[in-house]
C-alpha cells in the first residue's frame, strides 16, 4: 500500500511539473494516466522493495554529491588522455568483488563505476564485477575500494 | 546578478561544448572499442550535464529549468546502462579488449 501511494504521488508530481497547466482537461488526462500506470504496475506485480528503494531515497543526496565530484575528476583525467599522446593510456581489465548485500546495492555500485568515465563495468555476475579501465591509475583507485565502501554505507 | 548568472551559464555551455568535441576526438583517436567507450563516457556525463546546467541558468527559475533537471537525472540513469550493455555485448560477441600488457588480463593468467 505504501508503495502504491508513493508511486501515485511521484507520478502526480511528475505530471504537474512536466505539464504546468492546471485546466480541468489536462488534470483529468493526468489522473487517468496515473491510474492506468498504477493499475498496470499492480497487474505486473511490479511492487517490491527493489524497483522503488524508498528506504534508500533520503540517504542518496550526500552520495550523489560525492559521485558528482568523482565524475568531474575522472572526466578531467580522460580528457587529458584524449588530448595527450595515445601512449599515455594503459587499458586494464580487473575483477572486483562487490561487498554490497542487496542486488540494488550491487547495481548502484556497478552503475557508479560506469558513470565515472575511464572505468566501465563490463560484467556483473553474482558478486563479481569485471571492469575495463582506461588507465592503470583509474583501475587502482577502484581497487582502493572507496566507492564500494560508500555504496555499502547507503544500504544500512 | 543577472550578468553573473549569464556569464557563468556561458562558461558552462562552452566547457560542455569543449568536452563534447573532446569526446568525439577521443572516439577517433583511441585504439579499440573499449577505450573508445570511455571517450564516449565524457560526452554523456559531464558534457551533457554542463550544457544542460548552462541552459537551466539561461531559462531561469521555472518549469523549463525543472524539465532540464529531469533530463540530467534520466541521463545519469540511462547513460551507464547503455555503456554497460555495449561493453557486455562486445565481450559476448567475442571482442577482446586491447590491453596495455598481457598480464593485465586476469582471464589469461
Amino acid at each position: 500500500m505504501r508503495h502504491i501511494i508513493s508511486l501515485t504521488l511521484i507520478l502526480a508530481g511528475f505530471w504537474l511539473l512536466l505539464s504546468g497547466h492546471f485546466v480541468p482537461l489536462l488534470l483529468g488526462l493526468g489522473a487517468v494516466s496515473i491510474l492506468l500506470v498504477v493499475a498496470i504496475a499492480l497487474r505486473m506485480d511490479a511492487f517490491d522493495h527493489e524497483n522503488q528503494p524508498l528506504h534508500l531515497t533520503f540517504r542518496f543526496t550526500p552520495y550523489w554529491v560525492w559521485l558528482a565530484g568523482e565524475i568531474v575528476k575522472s572526466n578531467i583525467e580522460v580528457v587529458r588522455c584524449i588530448w595527450g599522446p595515445v601512449s599515455a593510456i594503459s587499458p586494464t581489465r580487473i575483477h572486483l568483488t562487490a561487498t554490497q548485500r542487496s542486488d540494488v546495492g550491487k547495481v548502484i555500485y556497478a552503475n557508479s563505476i560506469t558513470l565515472t568515465p575511464g572505468t566501465v563495468a563490463m560484467r556483473l555476475e553474482g558478486d563479481q564485477i569485471e571492469v575495463h579501465a582506461l588507465t592503470r591509475a583509474a583501475a587502482a583507485s577502484l581497487q582502493g575500494g572507496e566507492m564500494g565502501r560508500r555504496v555499502r554505507e547507503l544500504e544500512r | 546578478m543577472a550578468m553573473i548568472v549569464d556569464a557563468l551559464s556561458w562558461v558552462f555551455l562552452l566547457t560542455g561544448g569543449f568536452l563534447g568535441v573532446s569526446g568525439g576526438i577521443g572516439i577517433l583517436r583511441f585504439p579499440d572499442f573499449f577505450t573508445r567507450l570511455h571517450a564516449a563516457g565524457v560526452t554523456d556525463t559531464l558534457c551533457a550535464a554542463l550544457i544542460l546546467l548552462g541552459l537551466m541558468m539561461q531559462a531561469g527559475w521555472g518549469l523549463v529549468a525543472v524539465k532540464l533537471a529531469f533530463i540530467i537525472l534520466f541521463l545519469s540513469f540511462t547513460g551507464p546502462v547503455a555503456a554497460h550493455a555495449l561493453a557486455r555485448a562486445a565481450l559476448h560477441g567475442g571482442l577482446m579488449p586491447l590491453l596495455h600488457r598481457a598480464e593485465d588480463d586476469p582471464s589469461k593468467s
